[in-house]
C-alpha cells in the first residue's frame, strides 16, 4: 500500500476520513476560488495590456453591490468552515466511554507508553485495532507533541499537567509516531512506531512478560514510598482515605471543592499544599523529584483501583457546606 | 506653462542639481544625520545585509535537507541554523523592512511633508535597531541560539544551554525601534499632511502603514514584557513560565502570540501599502473600492489582536476558547480577501504595464492568496490538529511572508527605485529575477504542503525516506529562488552610475512623491504641495499631462 512516494497519508482512524473530508473540500473551494482570481489577474493583464489606444485607463464607478458581495459571500464561506473545522474539532476531543487507558511520558528525547496491565515499551506502542484507545500523557522535562500522522491527531505533552487524546484504528500495520513540538538536540530523533494488531494478536502480545500490573505495580510503590502510613484506609490515619476516592468531589480546606482526577492526584503527590482536604493538617512532604512519571502513573493506577470497600466517611455529602462548584476542574 | 491649475504642482521640477545625496558628504553625515531619506536608505543597507544572513541559514537547512539522514551539519547545528533563520528574517528584517526602509522614505513624501514628526527620534531608532542587530551578529559568531525563534518554554529558561540571553535580550532592544517608528509615522500622518491632503485624499500605502504603526506600538510592549520575563526566569529564577517553580508554560505561548499574531500583520500590512501604490501606478486607474481596501488595514489590525490562540489548538486550551480564537480567524480572513478582490478588478479595464513592480503585483496576488487560503485550513480546527507543527504550516506562513511580504517589498524597491536614486534599473533583468523569484519560490514552498500533510513534522534535522522525493524538489526550488534574489544586488548596484536618468517621474504615476525630483531635495519639495485632488486621480491627471504636450 504505502508507495515510495506518498502525496497522501493513509487513513488509518476513525476521524480521518473526517479530517480528510474536510481537507479535501477546503483544497476544493479554495482552489478554484484561487484558480478564478488568478484567471482574472492573467486575463486582465493580457487584454487591457497598455497599448498606444487604452494609455488612459477607463474610469468605472465601482458598483456597491460588488463590494458587499465580496465581503458578504466570503464571510459566510468562512463562517462554514469553522463550523465544520469545529465540528471535527470536537470529534477529536470526545473520547469514547468504553476507551482502552494507555499512558505515555515524553522525555527528551524518546516516548515511553506503559499499559494497564504493566507491559511498559519505548519508542513503539501495541495498540489493538478498532478499539478506540485514550492516552494520558505527561511530559518529564520540555513541552513535546505526540503525532500519529495516519490518525490525523496530534496533542501537546505539557510537563505540569496530564493531557489526553484518543484514537480508533480501522488499519493494523506500522505508522510512523513523531514528536511535533520542537523539543531540543535530538527532537527529529524523538520518533517511533505504532503497531497496530489484530485483537486476538494484542492479547497474545499483553501476554508476554510484565513485572504485574500497573496497578500491582503501584501498589509495591506505594509501600515503598511508605504513603500507606498516613493513607491508611481508615477514618483515624493522617491523610485521607484514598479508597474509591479518584473521580469523587472533594471539598478543600478553603471550603472549595476540587474534581480527584488524574491531575488533582498528581498535583497532591507533587504539590501537596497546593490542595488540602478538608478535615487533614498540611504536613503531607512534597514528592517531587523523588517519584518519576512512570511511577506516577502507576501509583495513580493503584490509587484509582482500590475499591471503596468500606462506608466512606471523608468527603462530606454535597448538602453539607456552601456548594462552591467553581474550582470543579480546577487542574488546567 | 504657469502652475494655475490643478494638477500642475505635480509638473513643477525645477531641475536642481542638489539633492539629498549630495548635500552633504562624508560618514558623519551619515551616521548623525535627520534626513528621512538618509535614515530610509541606512535602514535598506541594514536589512538588506541581514536578508542574506537570513538567507544563508535558509539555504544551508535545504541543503541539510537534500537526504533524510542528518549528514551535512551536525542535529546541534540545525537547530540553531533554522533558529537563527526565523529570527534574523523576523526581527530584522521582515518587521523593519517596508516600514522602516522604504516607508521611511516615501511616507513623508507621499505627505508632502519635508520630514518625519520627530527626525531625533528616527535616527534613534535605527540606532536602537543596530544595537538589537549586533546583539544577534554576536550570538551568531559566539556559537548561536537553538531555542527556535518562538523561545518556549521551558526549553529556552531551563534546558537550552545556548546564548538565550543575548538572542532574547536583542530581540527586545530591536522591538523599541519598532515602537518608536510606529509611534514617528502615526504623529505624522496626523500632524504633517500637506495642505488640502485629507484622510480620504491619502493614498492606500498611507493608510497601511498607519494600521501597521498602530499595531507596532501596541504589541510590541507585550514582546518586551514577555520576553523581559523570559529573562528573569532563566537568570534569575523567577517562577512564572517554568513548572517546576509553580509556573505555567502555556501563558508563555499566550503572551508570545498576543504580540507576534499581531506581528504577522506588522510584516504583511506594508506589503500591502506597496501592492496598492503599484497597481494604481501601472494600470493607472484609481483602486476600486478606495474605502473598503483602507478599512480593510485597519480590521486587520484590530482584528489581528483578537486571534493569537490558533496557534495554540493543539497547545492543552480548552474546546471552547479554541472554538473563540478560531470563529475570529475566519473573520480577519475577510478584509484580506476585500484586499485581493479589490486589487484584481482594478485591472478591469485599465491600461495594464507589464513593467516589474507589476509582475510582483501579479506575483504577490497570486502567492498571498495561497498564503492566506492556507490559513483557512489551519483556523480550521479539524484540520489543523493534524497539520500543525508540520511542512504545511511552514509553507504556509512562507507564502505569506515572502510570497506576500518579500515579494511587496521587492515591488516597492523598484518602484522607487528611479526616486530613491534617481537612475532607472534595468527593466531586461529586473522581469527575468522577478520571474526566477516566482518560478523558484513556488518549487520550495509548494511541495511542502504536501510533505507536511503526509506528516513531516517541521524542524525536523533527518527525516522519514519517503519524504525525500518533495524535499528534493523544495531545495532545487530554493536554489533558483537565491538566484532570483542575488541577481537584483548586481542589476541595482550597477544602475547606480549606469542606469538611465530617471526624471521626476518616470511611470506617469500620481502622488506627491513624483510631484518633486528624482532623487528629492534634502528639504523634500521645492513649493509646498496643496492638494486639491483624490488619490490616483489618473484620468485627470493624464489628461493634463497630454494637454502640456500638445501646447
Amino acid at each position: 500500500m504505502r508507495s515510495d512516494f506518498p502525496l497522501f497519508p493513509e487513513q488509518a482512524s476513525t476521524v480521518a476520513p473526517y479530517v480528510d473530508a474536510l481537507y479535501l473540500f477546503l483544497v476544493g473551494i479554495t482552489g478554484l476560488v484561487s484558480l478564478l482570481i488568478w484567471i482574472a489577474v492573467f486575463y486582465f493583464a493580457i487584454k487591457y495590456r497598455r497599448r498606444p489606444e487604452n494609455e488612459l485607463a477607463e474610469e468605472i464607478e465601482p458598483p456597491q453591490m460588488l463590494e458587499i458581495a465580496w465581503t458578504v459571500i466570503p464571510a459566510i464561506i468562512f463562517v462554514g468552515i469553522f463550523v465544520a473545522g469545529a465540528w471535527v474539532y470536537f470529534h477529536i476531543n470526545r473520547v469514547p466511554d468504553d476507551a482502552l487507558d494507555i499512558y505515555a511520558t515524553g522525555r527528551q528525547w524518546m516516548w515511553k507508553f506503559q499499559h494497564p496491565s504493566g507491559q511498559r515499551e519505548i519508542n513503539t506502542l501495541h495498540v489493538p485495532v478498532n478499539r478506540p484507545i485514550r492516552i494520558t500523557m505527561a511530559s518529564e522535562d520540555v513541552i513535546h507533541s505526540l503525532w500519529f500522522p495516519v490518525f490525523r491527531v496530534k496533542a501537546d505533552v505539557l510537563p505540569n499537567r496530564y493531557r489526553t487524546m484518543w484514537f480508533e484504528a480501522t488499519k493494523t500495520g506500522r505508522f510512523h509516531i513523531f514528536c511535533a513540538e520542537y523539543c531540543g538536540t535530538q527532537h527529529s530523533g524523538m520518533i517511533g512506531w505504532v503497531e497496530v494488531m489484530e485483537p486476538t494478536a494484542y492479547q497474545r502480545w499483553l501476554a508476554g512478560g510484565a513485572e504485574g500490573s500497573l496497578a500491582s505495580q503501584g501498589e509495591k510503590l506505594f509501600q515503598k514510598y511508605a504513603c500507606h502510613t498516613c493513607h491508611t484506609n481508615e477514618a483515624t490515619g493522617r491523610g485521607p482515605i484514598l479508597a474509591g476516592l479518584y473521580g469523587k468531589q472533594i471539598q478543600l480546606t478553603n471550603n472549595s471543592r476540587v474534581l480527584a482526577d488524574d491531575n488533582y492526584l498528581r498535583e497532591s503527590i507533587l504539590n501537596p499544599q497546593a490542595k488540602i482536604a478538608a478535615g487533614f493538617q498540611p504536613i503531607m512532604p512534597t514528592f517531587q523529584g523523588q517519584v518519576n512519571e512512570e511511577e506516577l502513573i502507576k501509583l495513580l493506577a493503584y490509587i484509582r483501583s482500590m475499591p471503596a470497600a468500606a462506608p466512606v466517611v471523608a468527603p462530606p455529602t454535597a448538602s453539607a457546606g456552601p456548594a462552591a462548584t467553581q474550582n470543579k476542574g480546577t487542574v488546567q | 506653462m504657469t502652475p494655475s491649475t490643478l494638477h500642475d504642482v505635480r509638473f513643477i521640477e525645477p531641475e536642481k542639481t542638489r539633492n539629498y545625496l549630495n548635500e552633504d558628504y562624508g560618514v558623519f553625515s551619515w551616521l548623525l544625520t535627520k534626513d528621512h531619506k538618509r535614515i530610509g536608505i541606512l535602514y535598506l543597507l541594514s536589512v538588506t545585509l541581514l536578508f542574506f544572513v537570513g538567507g544563508f541559514f535558509a539555504f544551508m537547512l535545504r541543503l541539510e535537507l537534500l537526504t533524510p539522514e542528518g549528514d551535512l551539519l551536525t542535529s546541534d547545528t540545525y537547530n540553531k541554523f533554522f533558529t537563527l533563520h526565523g529570527i534574523v528574517m523576523i526581527f530584522f528584517f521582515l518587521i523593519p523592512a517596508i516600514p522602516a526602509a522604504l516607508g521611511n522614505f516615501i511616507l513623508p513624501l507621499m505627505l508632502g511633508a519635508k520630514d518625519l514628526a520627530f527626525p531625533k527620534i528616527n535616527l534613534l531608532s535605527w540606532y536602537i535597531y543596530m544595537t538589537g542587530a549586533i546583539f544577534g551578529i554576536y550570538v551568531i559568531v559566539t556559537g548561536g541560539v537553538d531555542t527556535g525563534w518562538t523561545f518556549y518554554t521551558p526549553f529556552s529558561t531551563q534546558y537550552s544551554n545556548t546564548h538565550v540571553f543575548a538572542t532574547t535580550l536583542g530581540a527586545f532592544i530591536t522591538g523599541f525601534s519598532s515602537i518608536l517608528t510606529g509611534l514617528n509615522f502615526i504623529v505624522t500622518i496626523h500632524r504633517m499632511r500637506a495642505p488640502g491632503l485629507t484622510w480620504f485624499r491619502l493614498p492606500l500605502f498611507v493608510w497601511s502603514m498607519y494600521a501597521t504603526s498602530l499595531v507596532m506600538l501596541l504589541a510590541t510592549p507585550v514582546l518586551a514584557i514577555t520576553l523581559f520575563l523570559l529573562m528573569l526566569e532563566r537568570t534569575l529564577g523567577v517562577g512564572i513560565f517554568d513548572p517546576a517553580l509553580g509556573g505555567d508554560p502555556v501563558l508563555y505561548q499566550h503572551l508570545f502570540w498576543f504580540y507576534s499574531h499581531p506581528a504577522v500583520y506588522i510584516m504583511i500590512l506594508p506589503a500591502m501599502a506597496v501592492i496598492s501604490e503599484c497597481v494604481a501606478a501601472f494600470t493607472r486607474k484609481k483602486i476600486f473600492g478606495y474605502k473598503f481596501v483602507a478599512f480593510a488595514s485597519l480590521a486587520i489590525a484590530f482584528l489581528g489582536f483578537l486571534v493569537w490562540a490558533h496557534h495554540m489548538f493543539v497547545a492543552g486550551i480548552s474546546v471552547y476558547s479554541a472554538m473563540i480564537f478560531s470563529f475570529l480567524t475566519m473573520l480577519v480572513a475577510v478584509p484580506s480577501a476585500i484586499k485581493v478582490f479589490n486589487w484584481t478588478a482594478t485591472m478591469y479595464r485599465a491600461s495594464v504595464s507589464w513593467q516589474t513592480p507589476m509582475l510582483y503585483v501579479m506575483g504577490f496576488i497570486g502567492l498571498f492568496t495561497i498564503g492566506g487560503v492556507t490559513g483557512l485550513f489551519l483556523g480550521a480546527m479539524g484540520v489543523d490538529v493534524h497539520v500543525h507543527d508540520s511542512y504545511f504550516v511552514v509553507a504556509h506562513f512562507h507564502y505569506i511572508m515572502v510570497g506576500g511580504t518579500v515579494m511587496g517589498y521587492l515591488a516597492g524597491i523598484h518602484y522607487w527605485w528611479p526616486k530613491i536614486t534617481g537612475r532607472m534599473y534595468p527593466e531586461w533583468w529586473a522581469r527575468l529575477s522577478a520571474l526566477l523569484i516566482f518560478v523558484g519560490f513556488n518549487l520550495t514552498f509548494f511541495p511542502q504542503f504536501l510533505v507536511g500533510y503526509v506528516g513531516m513534522p517541521r524542524r525536523y534535522h533527518a527525516y522519514a525516506p519517503e519524504f525525500q522525493v518533495l524535499n528534493v524538489l523544495s531545495t532545487a526550488g530554493a536554489t533558483v529562488l537565491a538566484a532570483g534574489y542575488i541577481l537584483p544586488m548586481f542589476y541595482l548596484f550597477w544602475s547606480l552610475w549606469y542606469g538611465r536618468k530617471a526624471g521626476s517621474n518616470p511611470w506617469g504615476a500620481v502622488g506627491l512623491e513624483w510631484a518633486t525630483s528624482s532623487p528629492p531635495p534634502k528639504e523634500n519639495f521645492h513649493v509646498t504641495p496643496v492638494v486639491t485632488w483624490d488619490a490616483y486621480d489618473y484620468p485627470a491627471f493624464l489628461k493634463a499631462m497630454r494637454e502640456t504636450q500638445n501646447v
